[in-house]
C-alpha cells in the first residue's frame, strides 16, 4: 500500500511540474490557461494528499476555478482589443494577433540578431537560478525531520477560539491580520480594476437555453454549497474565502448566462456588500480594542458567534468581489438598462 | 474478499475501463464534436460505474446519496458544457468531419 502511495504520490509531483514548465512554456495563451487550470486541479490533488483539505478547497475554488475564469475571459477581452486595434489600422489577421507562430518568429527573429549576448543572458540565468534552486534545497535538507511548528501552541489554546477547526481558529482569531489585509488586497484589486478605463461587453453573444437552465439549477445549489461551507467552517475544513470563492462562481455563472444587476441595486447596495466584510471585521476589532483589550483580540465568550460574524460578512464580500472582479470593469447603468434580461437578476 | 467487496472491485475496473475509452476517443478521433462525444459519454458512464461501486462500501445512507449527488452534478455539467463547446465551435464555423 505505501508503495502504491509512493507511486501516486511520485506521478503527481512529476506531472505537476511538468504541467508547470507546459504551461510556461506554451506560446499559445488559450492553451497556457487551460494548462494552469489543470495544474490548479492536480494542486488541489496534492493539497488533499498532504492532509491540508481547507488549502485544497481553495487552490480548487480559487486558483484553479476563479483565476481560470479571470485569465479566460482576460484572454477574450485582450483578443477583442487586437481585433480592433488591427481593424483600424489593417484588416488582416484580426484573430491571428496572439497566435503562437507571430511570438515564434519574433523570438527567431531576435535571436538571430542578438545570438551572442542572448546567450551569454541565458546562461547567467541559468546560473542564478541554480544559486537560488540549490539555496532552497540546502533550506530544505536542513530542515529538522518532525518540527513541531506551532500546532501545538495552537492546539493547546484551540479552547480559546469559539471553534473547533484549527484552520479558523488560526485565520480568524489568532492571526487575524493575515486575513484582514487579504480582504483589504482583495478590495484594493476591485479598486484597481474600476479605475480603469471601461471596456465594451465581452458577452455579447445570447447565452442559449442551455446555460440559462444550468445556471437556473446550479445557482441555488451553488449558494446552498456557499452556506453550508461558511456554516461547516467552524468545525471542519470549509470557511468565508471557500464559501467565498463558490458564491462568486455562482456570480460568474449568472453574468455568463446574462444576468446583470438592475441600476437600483448598483448604487449603495452594491459598494455595501464589497465592503461590508472588511467593515465588519475592522468595526469588531476596534470594539474590542476600546472596550480593553488589544486590536483583534476576542474574547473566548463570544469569539465563536464573532468569528460566524464576521466570516458572514467576508463571504459575501469575497463573493461579490470575486463576481466582480470576473466582470472586469465598473458596471454602469445606463449600459444596463440597455441590456436588461430578466426581472432584475441579483449578482450573487 | 466478500460478495461486496468483489462487485465493488468489478464496478471500479468496469468504470476504469470506460473512463480509459474516453480517453483514448478523446485523443484519437478526429474532429471536436467526436471527441466531445467521445469525453462526455464514455466518462459519464465510467463515473457512475465508480460511484455505484463506492456507494457499495459507504459507511451510511447519507455518503451514498453524496455519491449520486456527485455523479447527477457531473452529468449535468458535462452534459451542457458538451453542448456549450459544441455551439461555439459551430458557430465558428468548425465543420464536422466526414470521411
Amino acid at each position: 500500500m505505501t508503495l502504491l502511495q509512493w507511486l501516486f504520490d511520485g506521478l503527481l509531483g512529476v506531472t505537476l511540474i511538468w504541467l508547470a514548465w507546459q504551461t510556461l512554456a506554451s506560446a499559445d495563451l488559450f492553451k497556457a490557461i487551460v494548462l494552469f487550470i489543470a495544474f490548479g486541479l492536480l494542486m488541489a490533488l496534492a493539497w488533499v494528499r498532504l492532509n491540508a483539505p481547507d488549502i485544497a478547497l481553495a487552490e480548487a475554488a480559487i486558483g484553479a476555478g476563479l483565476t481560470g475564469a479571470l485569465l479566460l475571459v482576460a484572454l477574450a477581452r485582450l483578443n477583442a482589443v487586437a481585433a480592433k486595434t488591427d481593424n483600424t489600422e489593417s484588416n488582416r489577421n484580426a484573430k491571428q494577433r496572439f497566435a503562437p507562430e507571430d511570438s515564434v518568429r519574433t523570438t527567431a527573429a531576435v535571436n538571430q540578431g542578438f545570438s551572442n549576448k542572448q546567450n551569454l543572458f541565458r546562461y547567467s540565468l541559468v546560473l542564478m537560478l541554480s544559486a537560488v534552486a540549490a539555496g532552497l534545497a540546502y533550506a530544505v535538507l536542513s530542515l529538522p525531520p518532525e518540527a513541531p511548528g506551532l500546532s501545538r501552541n495552537v492546539a493547546e489554546n484551540l479552547y480559546l477560539s469559539g471553534v473547533s477547526n484549527p484552520v479558523t481558529a488560526v485565520l480568524l482569531n489568532f492571526r487575524g491580520y493575515d486575513t484582514l489585509l487579504e480582504m483589504a488586497v482583495l478590495l484594493l484589486a476591485l479598486l484597481g480594476v474600476w479605475s480603469l478605463r471601461r471596456l465594451p461587453e465581452q458577452y455579447d453573444s445570447s447565452p442559449g437555453p442551455v446555460l440559462d437552465m444550468l445556471s437556473r439549477l446550479l445557482v441555488p445549489l451553488l449558494l446552498l454549497v456557499a452556506g453550508y461551507l461558511l456554516w461547516v467552517g467552524a468545525r471542519a475544513p470549509g470557511g468565508a474565502f471557500q464559501a467565498g470563492s463558490v458564491l462568486a462562481a455562482a456570480g460568474v455563472l449568472l453574468l455568463l448566462a446574462g444576468w446583470r444587476l438592475t441600476a437600483r441595486f448598483l448604487g449603495w447596495p452594491l459598494r455595501f456588500a464589497l465592503i461590508i466584510g472588511l467593515a465588519v471585521f475592522v468595526s469588531v476589532a476596534l470594539i474590542m480594542m476600546l472596550s480593553g483589550g488589544q486590536l483583534l483580540q476576542l474574547p473566548p465568550a463570544f469569539a465563536g458567534a464573532l468569528i460566524l460574524l464576521i466570516e458572514t460578512a467576508a463571504t459575501l464580500s469575497i463573493g461579490v468581489t470575486l463576481a466582480a472582479l470576473f466582470y472586469g470593469s465598473r458596471p454602469q447603468p445606463e449600459q444596463i438598462s440597455a441590456r436588461q434580461t430578466d426581472s432584475g437578476g441579483e449578482n450573487e | 474478499m466478500s460478495m461486496t467487496d468483489f462487485f465493488t472491485l468489478l464496478l471500479l475496473i468496469a468504470g476504469a475501463f470506460f473512463y480509459i475509452a474516453g480517453t483514448v476517443g478523446l485523443l484519437r478521433f478526429p474532429d471536436i464534436y467526436s471527441r466531445l462525444h467521445a469525453l462526455t459519454k464514455a466518462d459519464n458512464l465510467g463515473l457512475g460505474l465508480v460511484i455505484v461501486g463506492l456507494a457499495l462500501q459507504a459507511e451510511s445512507l447519507t455518503v451514498v446519496f453524496k455519491l449520486i449527488l456527485i455523479w447527477l452534478l457531473v452529468l449535468l455539467a458535462s452534459a451542457s458544457v458538451a453542448h456549450l463547446v459544441a455551439r461555439s465551435a459551430q458557430q465558428k464555423g468548425i465543420k464536422p468531419w466526414t470521411r
